[in-house]
Parts: structure tokens; C-alpha cells; sequence
């Protein structure tokens, strides 16, 4: 894109330069923890969030309660516990894991206990055999709805770009240690289309209900970069 | 924009994923006002997912990389409300409304909010299908100047057809405001070395969302 003057993005670098300067924008995306360290007051980034929802909030284009019902929404209600009970019970009910590998948006919908799900889920089973493991090269894509927003290192810089090339070192660093005959799927999020992992049902688990399974499936094991807890890690 | 920063997968030199122990779903309270400012303004159809992708790409790479996730989004909110001319740079910095413009007709309320789906990007096939499951097939070697969703690793490489995932919006039709043109969506599976060379893990398969204009029958 070319840049010319007038057209709003030259301010916009402007804007950018400044938070940079400021110390505003940080040198990893990890690295939250100073954000508002170096204000005395209300940090740029804080001040531009603020004039932003306020210009746009004067100008009829949101409304403020429906932000708050957002951010409540994914606090509370839209998580990986949606996830963990879908897993829980594709591994309790075999016509319920067929359905979902065949259409997991009409499978998940189909549960009721879970918020809903819009377009494209689909749902991938690792086996002995194979390992599968999901992310996002070329931005973020990840199935909010039941797994909730990615963590910060979901969207990093070194998980995008390793997770294609070095999977089982990546898998190493999260210690998760496959045999070197299984498999490593990974897929890339390149489409509009999202993915989750139905981990294995770890061993010893036989005869519980879908409550106590659930508390055994975390969201790393949906992405892929975890397994399942033992029954001795949730004792 | 293509060849740009955003394009990672593969590269070099970004050091070990750092997982965070009991990490927020928000570090702060900025980072959740940008998030929801940006799903309240989807559905207002102001402007398409892949427009949304296409901006924060846009932005200088020493930025992309060195801004936090929110704040690449905060940047490319604020772009397209500039080139939209809902609001001018003038009224971002002075943190008001300094002139009235058109309304729109409806926002999302708190009411909207209580089912956060996603809408659908399937589309009615203008023709049918052009590769089956099991067909081997090329990926393109296409350099764009504008937005595209076939990532640099997986171009000129030749993978097979897994499955038809339906007719979806083409992004890179619909990021250069040239309508959404509707395309077959396949998952296309590489061996790991055809992608990264003899010497990488044999053990290892990658596979991507390939839009069908991006391929070629074998």
C-alpha cells in the first residue's frame, strides 16, 4: 500500500512512531506485563483506546453496554470449558463422536449445554497413530467458540512460525513427547474454516461421567500442543 | 499485501513459544475495549474479515513485530475508520466527535451479544468442484501484491486433495473490494519434506485451506 499524505495512514504512522517512542509497543507479544509501567498516568495506548470508543460511540456507531457484553461474554460464558465438554463426550458416547467428526458445528449445536457455534468447526481425533496439532501462519484463526481467545502464545511470532517447520521440537518445548512413529498433523488456519483437537481419553478413566472427564481436557489439548490429564494429575 | 512480515510460517530466529501460567483472558482493560470494538463494528458489513486481515498486513513489518497483538488490531481498527471516513485523524486525537456524519442504520446492542457466533462464509458453487479427495494437485507460485491466503511456504508444492470443505468467500477477491467471488475450499496435505527439504522429519505432515483458483491438477 502506497502511503500518501492526507489519507489518514501517514497520521496513523505517526500515531505508531509515537507509541513506539513511548515505550507503548513492546518488543514481543508477550511481553504485557510492562504495558503501563513507564505512565504516570494513563498510558498512550490507554488514552487512543479511550478517544477511539468515545468517537465512535458519539457518532452512533457502538454502543458502549454492548462492548461490556462482549468482554463479559468471553470472561464468563465462552471458553475452552465449552471445548472440554464437547471432548468429554465424544469420549462417552460413540454416536455423539461420530456426529462430530462428520459436522461439528451441527454436532456442538446439537449438545445444548454449550454456546452456540456459527460456521466452520470441525473437529480432528488424535489416535495412536497420529497427532494432530492447529495453528494459524498467517494471522490467528482459532475456534473462539468453544476453546474461547487464543492465549498470547497461540498469536506469537515463534509459535506461527515454528509450528509448520518443527512441530515435535514445538511439542517438546509445550512436554509433550510423541513417539517417533506417531504422525504429526499440523494444520494451518488459512481459511475461514476452524479447527479443534479431540485429544485421547487418557487410560483409567473407564466407568467416569462427562463432568469429571471434562475437568481432564484443557485447552492445550485442543490446539494440539498438550494431551489430556492423567486421572493421577486431577487426584 | 503478500510477502509481508505476517507470512511466518517457517521462519528463523523468533526464539521458544513462552506459554504464560493462569494467563487472562485480558491483560488489561484496553486490550479488552479493542476486541469488542472490533466485533461491535463487524457486523455493520462496513467492511469484510479479509479487509480487516489485509490492514493490520499493511503495517510497516518492524511495526507488526514489534506491536502486541491488540495493538495490531487497534492500529488497523483506526486505519479503517480513517479510510472509511467515519472519522478523521483529527477526531482520534482530540478524543471527540468534531463533525456529524451519516449513521448507521443498526449497531450491535448488548442484546447481540448474548450469542457471539460467527457468521458464514459459505456461499452458493457456481460450478461444481474441480478436484476430488485423493487427487494430487500443484499450489500455484503467485507473488500479490495484494492479499492472498496461501502462505509462501506452501507455494509451487505439490500435496493432495484431503477433503472439499464447501464453497467459501474468496479472500482475495473480497480484501481488494472486488466482491466475494466464490471458490471451492479444500484441505490440501504436504509431506513435511516437500515442503522443507530431505532432510526434515519424515514423520511430519502440514497442511493448509486452499482456496481452488490457488491449484493445479498434477
Amino acid at each position: 500500500m502506497q502511503l500518501k499524505a492526507g489519507s489518514g495512514i501517514c497520521e496513523n504512522f505517526h500515531y505508531v512512531s509515537n507509541l513506539i517512542e513511548s515505550g507503548t509497543i513492546m518488543t514481543s507479544d508477550g511481553d504485557h506485563s510492562h504495558d503501563h509501567t513507564h505512565a504516570s498516568e494513563l498510558s498512550d495506548v490507554q488514552v487512543r483506546v479511550r478517544s477511539l470508543e468515545t468517537v465512535l460511540s458519539e457518532k452512533g456507531y457502538i454502543d458502549p453496554a454492548a462492548l461490556d457484553a462482549i468482554v463479559e461474554g468471553y470472561e464468563t460464558r465462552i471458553g475452552p470449558h465449552n471445548g472440554a465438554k464437547v471432548v468429554a463426550r465424544a469420549w462417552s458416547d460413540p454416536a455423539f463422536r461420530v456426529a462430530l467428526l462428520e459436522d461439528a458445528t451441527a454436532a456442538v449445536n446439537d449438545m445444548g449445554n454449550v454456546s452456540p457455534v456459527g460456521s466452520h468447526l470441525i473437529a480432528i481425533e488424535n489416535t495412536p497413530a497420529q497427532h494432530h496439532m492447529v495453528v494459524c501462519t498467517l494471522c490467528s484463526c482459532y475456534p473462539w467458540e468453544v476453546l474461547g481467545l487464543p492465549p498470547t502464545w497461540y498469536k506469537s511470532a515463534p509459535y506461527r512460525s515454528r509450528a509448520v517447520i518443527e512441530p515435535r521440537k514445538v511439542l517438546s518445548e509445550f512436554g509433550v513427547t510423541l513417539s517417533e512413529k506417531t504422525e504429526i498433523r499440523v494444520w494451518d488456519s488459512t481459511a475461514e474454516t476452524r479447527f479443534m483437537v479431540v485429544p485421547m481419553r487418557p487410560a483409567g478413566t473407564e466407568g467416569w461421567n462427562e463432568v469429571k472427564l471434562a475437568a481432564l481436557v484443557t485447552r492445550n489439548s485442543m490446539v494440539g500442543t498438550g494431551l489430556a490429564l492423567k486421572p493421577e494429575d486431577v487426584a | 499485501m503478500t510477502n509481508s512480515i505476517h507470512d511466518m510460517g517457517g521462519m528463523h530466529g523468533f526464539g521458544p513459544v513462552e506459554e504464560e501460567e493462569n494467563e487472562p483472558v485480558f491483560h488489561t482493560a484496553w486490550e479488552s475495549r479493542v476486541y469488542a470494538m472490533n466485533r461491535a463494528m463487524g457486523p455493520l458489513r462496513l467492511w469484510t474479515i479479509d479487509e480487516g486481515r489485509a490492514a493490520q498486513e499493511a503495517l510497516p513489518p518492524s511495526v507488526y513485530v514489534s506491536a502486541s497483538y491488540y495493538q495490531r488490531w487497534l492500529l488497523g481498527l483506526e486505519r479503517r475508520i480513517q479510510e472509511r471516513g467515519i472519522a478523521g485523524a483529527d477526531e482520534l486525537e482530540a478524543g471527540r466527535s468534531l463533525r456529524s456524519g451519516e449513521r448507521p442504520n443498526r449497531i450491535f446492542t448488548p442484546a447481540d451479544a448474548e450469542e457471539l457466533t460467527r457468521g458464514s462464509f459459505e456461499r452458493d458453487a457456481p460450478a461444481p468442484p474441480r478436484f476430488s479427495a485423493g487427487d494430487h494437485v500443484r499450489t500455484l507460485n503467485i507473488n500479490p501484491q495484494t492479499h492472498t491466503r496461501l502462505p509462501r511456504y506452501a507455494r509451487d508444492k505439490v500435496g493432495k486433495i484431503e477433503a472439499i470443505r464447501g464453497c467459501h468467500v474468496y479472500p482475495d477477491s473480497v480484501a481488494n473490494g472486488a466482491g466475494e467471488d466464490p471458490q471451492w475450499l479444500y484441505t490440501v496435505v504436504f509431506p513435511g519434506q516437500v515442503l522443507w527439504g530431505e532432510d526434515s522429519d519424515q514423520s511430519v505432515k502440514i497442511s493448509i485451506e486452499a482456496f481452488e483458483p490457488y491449484l493445479i491438477k498434477e
